[in-house]
C-alpha cells in the first residue's frame, strides 16, 4: 500500500518539482554485479518478500539474495505457478506491487496462468525470470524459452534485459508501470551474463514519468458535468463497481458519493469488499450467479453508473439486451475499456479517486426511497426460493451456503477470503461478510482454478495481522496441493476450508442444466486430505454433520498456525440464482 | 460495414513493439493487409503503417488496444479520403521477351515504370502508386511471362497532420496540455480520449 502511494504521490509531487529533486541521491559510484542492483532496486522500492523458485539461470540472483536475507523474506513455493499466485495474494490484500522470480524455460513457463491471471485482473506483478547467456539466445540453449514472446500478450509490458548497467533504469521502469494507472503483470528477463556482469552503479533512480505512458489521464470537468446532471435528473440511478474502486484507493470517495447520491449500489466480484457487506445501499452481486435485485434492475434502471468495471460477459450476459433502456456513465482510468463492451453515454476517463469526488460535489443529496426499496422487495423472492433453503436447509445434506453464514458468525466479516473456482466461489461471495476492503481475493477474470491455496498464502503475507481463509473445492485444491509445503516450510497461517462436493461441481452443474445431466468426467476422487495435511504437518479434520460446523470452524479459526478443514457438501447442489449462458441479467433463473 | 483503413502508430523504437501491435489483432482473428515499419520525422521515434479492412467500431477498439501499450505514444486510423498513400511494386520480367516484343517496353511506359536492373536474362522494372495499377500492371504483364512480383506494404501521410514534433514536446512534459487530450482523429467523443 505504501508503495503505490509513493509513486503516486511523487508523481504528484514531480510534476511541481523539478525532475532532480526526484531523484535519489547520487551515491558514491560503487562495482557491483547485476544481480546485486536487482536486490538494491527492490529494497530501493519498498519490496520486503519475493516468491519464487531458483535454478539456473538465475542462480547469480539466488546467490546474491544469500546476503540480503535480513533484508528482504524470500518464500520458496513448491511450483512456479504457486510462486506467481502467491505474488498476486500478496499484491491483493497488501495493495503492494508483488514481486516473484523464476529460473528460465520451464520456470519461466509456469509463470504463465499467473500472468494471465493477474493481467486479467490489474494486479501487480514484477516477475523476475532467469535467461540463459546472452549469447546463446535464438540457439535452443538448454532451458531456453522465449518468455519475452510468450508473456507478450499477458504482461502489462516486459523487456529482456542483456547487460547489467541497463538493470536500475529497467527495475524502476517496471515497478512504476506495474503499479501505476491501471495496474498489471510486468516481466523482466535477465540473461544469466547480465546477472555476473559487475558495473559501476550510482545508486537507484524511482521511475515516475515515461514519456509514452500517461497512467492518469486528466479528467474533462465537462464530462463530470454531464454525468451529474444525468445522475441529478435520474429517477431510478444505480451503480455498478468493479475492482477500479480498490486499486484506485477511493472506498472513502466512493462511499462519499453513493451516500450523497442515495444510490443503489451492486459489485462485480472483484469489487467486493470495496463497500461494507452491511451497507445500507450495498445491493449485492452482478452478473451470472449475482443477485435478483441487481441482475433483473440492471435492465430496469434509467442512468447507470459504471465505477472501476470493464463489463465482463460474466456480468452482463447478453450484451444486446443488456441496460438498453440506461444512460451510462463509465468510469474507467482505462480508455480501452470506455466502449468496448457497453457503449457509454457519458465516458469519464480518469482516476476514479479524482473523479469520485468531483462528481460527489456536484451531485445533489437524494435517497431513492422507493426505489431501494424496490431492490428489497427482490431480495425478499430470493429469500424464498434460494437463500433460506441454501443458508438454513431442511435437509440432511450440508451446504456449502450454511458453511459460510457460521464462517460469518464466526469472523464477524473481518477475514480475508480467498476462493478458488466454482460453485464454492460462487456461494462465498454471494454470502460472505465483509467489513473491510482488499478482504476478497479471487481469480475473477480467468477463474483460474488452483489460485486459491498459493494465494492465501501470499495473502496472508501481505496482511500478516488478518486471519486469511481459503475457501477451496475439492477439485481446485489437488490442482496447487503442493503448496501445502509452502506452508509447512513458512509456518505460515492459512486456514484452508475444502468444501467437498465430490464432483468438479460447476461443471458438473452446467452438465446438470444444459447437458441433459450427461456427467462426463466431473466426479472426481479426493485423497484424504486430512491424511495429506498431516504428512506436510498441519493439522486438520473433516466433517459432515450439521451440528459440526459451529465447532470445527472455530477450531480451525483458533487454532495457532494452518489448518485444514474438509466439510463434505451435498453432492449435487447448485447455484443459484443464474443467468444462463446467451440469456439477458432479467432472464435470471431462481431454480 | 467494414472499409479500409489506415492506422498510423508513433512508438518507442523497442524491441518487442511491433509483436505487441501486431498480436492486438491476430488476437481478434483481424488480418493484417500489410505493415511497414520506419523510423518517422522525429529521431529514435517509429512510426507503424497498418492496413486492414475492418468496422470503424473494431478499428477504434484496436487502436485504443493499441495505444494502451507502454511504448506506444499515439495512435491514429484513417480513411482513404484523409491520406496520401503509396505502394511499390517490383516486376520481373525475361529481357528476350522484352526485346522481342516492343509492345510490352510501350505497355511499361504507360504505367510509368522504371527500369532498375537489366540483366541478359532478367530485367525489373518498379512502379509505385495505388493498388489498382500495380495490380492493373501484374495482369498486363502476365501474358508475357512475369517471372516473379512483389509489392511493398502501404506507406501513408495524414493530410491534416503537422507532423509530431508538438505532440511530442508535450508527452515529454510531465503535465500534458489540453491540447493532448485533443483528439483529431479519433475523436467521436469530444476529446476524451488522447488519440
Ligand atoms: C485451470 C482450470 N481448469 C478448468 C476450469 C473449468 N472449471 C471451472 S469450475 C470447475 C469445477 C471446479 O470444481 P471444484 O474445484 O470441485 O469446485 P466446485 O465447483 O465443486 O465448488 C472447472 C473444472 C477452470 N476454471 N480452471
Amino acid at each position: 500500500m505504501e508503495k503505490i502511494e509513493t509513486i503516486v504521490d511523487q508523481k504528484e509531487a514531480s510534476d511541481k518539482l523539478t525532475a532532480t529533486k526526484t531523484a535519489t541521491p547520487v551515491k558514491e559510484v560503487v562495482e557491483i554485479s547485476g544481480s546485486q542492483a536487482v536486490l538494491e532496486a527492490f529494497i530501493a522500492e519498498g519490496v520486503d518478500t519475493i516468491f519464487g523458485y531458483p535454478g539456473g539461470a538465475i542462480m547469480p540472483i539466488y546467490d546474491a539474495i544469500y546476503d540480503y536475507h535480513d533484508r528482504l523474506k524470500h518464500i520458496l513455493v513448491r511450483h512456479e505457478q504457486g510462486g506467481i499466485h502467491a505474488g498476486q495474494g500478496y499484491a491483493r490484500s497488501s495493495g503492494k506491487v508483488g514481486v516473484v522470480f523464476a529460473t528460465s524455460g520451464p520456470g519461466a513457463t509456469n509463470l504463465v496462468t499467473g500472468l494471465a491471471d493477474a493481467m486479467i485482473d490489474s494486479t501487480p506483478l514484477v516477475c523476475i525470470t532467469g535467461q540463459v547467456f546472452a549469447h546463446l539466445l535464438g540457439t535452443d540453449a538448454f532451458q531456453e524459452v522465449d518468455v519475452i514472446n510468450i508473456t507478450t500478450p499477458i504482461t502489462k509490458w516486459n523487456y529482456q534485459i542483456t547487460d547489467a548497467t541497463e538493470i536500475p533504469s529497467v527495475l524502476a521502469k517496471a515497478f512504476h508501470i506495474a503499479g501505476s494507472g491501471r495496474p498489471g503483470p510486468v516481466l523482466i528477463d535477465i540473461t544469466k551474463n547480465a546477472q555476473l556482469q559487475k558495473f559501476n552503479y550510482s545508486g537507484y533512480k524511482k521511475c515516475t514519468f515515461i514519456r509514452s505512458y500517461r497512467p492518469k489521464p486528466i479528467v474533462r470537468k465537462e464530462y463530470v458535468e454531464r454525468a451529474a446532471q444525468l445522475i441529478n435528473e435520474a429517477k431510478k440511478p444505480m451503480v455498478i463497481f468493479g475492482q477500479g474502486v480498490i486499486l484506485g484507493k477511493a472506498e472513502n470517495e466512493f462511499k462519499a458519493f453513493i451516500e450523497k447520491g442515495g444510490l443503489p449500489a451492486a459489485w462485480t466480484i472483484l469489487g467486493l469488499s470495496a463497500l461494507p457487506t452491511d451497507h445500507p445501499q450495498n445491493v449485492g452481486m452482478l452478473g451470472m450467479h449475482g443477485n435478483y435485485g441487481p441482475n433483473v434492475l440492471t435492465n430496469e434502471c434509467d442512468v447507470l453508473i459504471a465505477v472501476g468495471m470493464r463489463f465482463d460477459d460474466r456480468v452482463t450476459g447478453r450484451l444486446d439486451k443488456y441496460a438498453r433502456q440506461a444512460k451510462v456513465i463509465h468510469l474507467d482510468i482505462d480508455p480501452a475499456e470506455i466502449d468496448k463492451n457497453v457503449k457509454a453515454t457519458v465516458p469519464l476517463w480518469g482516476d476514479c479517486k479524482e473523479t469520485l469526488p468531483m462528481l460527489t460535489a456536484l451531485i445533489e443529496k437524494k435517497q431513492h426511497k422507493e426505489w431501494l426499496a424496490k431492490y428489497n422487495e427482490f431480495t425478499q423472492k430470493e429469500i424464498d426460493i434460494v437463500i433460506k433453503d441454501e443458508l438454513n436447509p431442511t435437509t440432511d445434506e450440508l451446504t456449502m451456503g450454511e458453511v459460510i453464514k457460521v464462517l460469518n458468525e464466526l469472523t464477524k466479516g473481518d477475514a480475508i477470503i480467498v476462493t478458488d473456482v466454482g460453485q464454492h466461489q460462487m456461494v462465498t461471495c454471494r454470502y460472505a461478510k465483509f467489513n473491510e476492503t482488499k478482504s476478497n481475493i479471487t481469480s475473477g477474470g480467468a477463474g483460474t482454478m488452483g489460485f486459491a491455496l498459493p494465494a492465501a498464502i501470499g495473502a496472508k503475507f501481505g496482511a500478516p495481522h488478518r486471519p486469511v481463509v481459503a475457501v477451496i473445492g475439492d477439485g481446485g485444491v489437488q490442482m496447487t496441493i503442493q503448496e501445502l509445503g509452502t506452508i509447512m516450510q513458512t509456518g505460515i497461517d492459512v486456514k484452508i476450508l475444502i468444501l467437498n462436493n465430490q464432483f468438479l461441481g460447476m461443471v458438473r452443474q452446467w452438465q446438470q442444466l444444459f447437458h441433459d445431466k450427461r456427467y462426463s468426467f466431473v466426479d472426481i476422487e479426493s485423497p484424504d486430505y486430512v491424511m495429506v495435511a498431516k504428512g506436510y504437518r498441519i493439522e486438520g479434520q473433516s466433517i459432515s454433520k450439521r451440528d459440526q460446523i459451529k465447532d470445527a470452524l472455530s477450531t480451525m479459526l483458533n487454532h495457532p498456525g494452518a489448518y485444514l478443514l474438509e466439510v463434505m457438501v451435498g453432492k449435487e447442489n447448485n447455484v443459484f440464482p443464474m443467468v444462463p449462458q446467451g440469456c439477458s441479467v432479467a432472464e435470471i433463473r431462481l431454480s | 460495414m467494414k472499409k479500409e483503413f489506415t492506422i498510423t502508430v508513433y512508438g518507442e523504437n523497442q524491441i518487442g513493439l511491433l509483436n505487441r501491435i501486431a498480436i492486438i489483432f491476430v488476437r481478434r482473428k483481424i488480418n493484417i493487409d500489410s505493415m511497414n515499419t520506419s523510423p518517422s520525422e522525429i529521431v529514435g521515434i517509429h512510426r507503424f503503417t497498418i492496413l486492414i479492412d475492418e468496422t470503424e467500431e473494431v478499428v477504434r477498439k484496436v487502436c485504443r488496444q493499441i495505444e494502451k501499450q507502454v511504448d506506444v505514444l499515439k495512435v491514429y486510423f484513417n480513411t482513404e479520403e484523409n491520406i496520401v498513400w503509396q505502394e511499390m511494386a517490383l516486376y520481373k520480367v525475361s529481357t528476350e521477351q522484352i526485346a522481342e516484343k516492343a509492345k510490352v517496353e510501350r505497355l511499361l511506359r504507360e504505367f510509368g515504370a522504371r527500369v532498375v536492373a537489366i540483366t541478359k536474362d532478367f530485367t525489373i522494372f518498379e512502379t509505385t502508386g495505388h493498388r489498382e495499377e500495380t495490380d492493373k500492371l501484374v495482369k498486363v504483364l502476365e501474358p508475357y511471362g512475369l517471372t516473379e512480383f512483389v509489392r511493398s506494404a502501404r506507406i501513408a501521410i495524414m493530410k491534416s497532420s503537422r507532423g509530431f514534433h508538438e505532440k511530442l514536446k508535450e508527452f515529454e512534459q510531465r503535465a500534458p496540455g489540453e491540447e493532448l487530450i485533443e483528439n483529431e482523429y479519433l475523436n467521436q467523443r469530444q476529446g476524451v480520449f488522447s488519440m
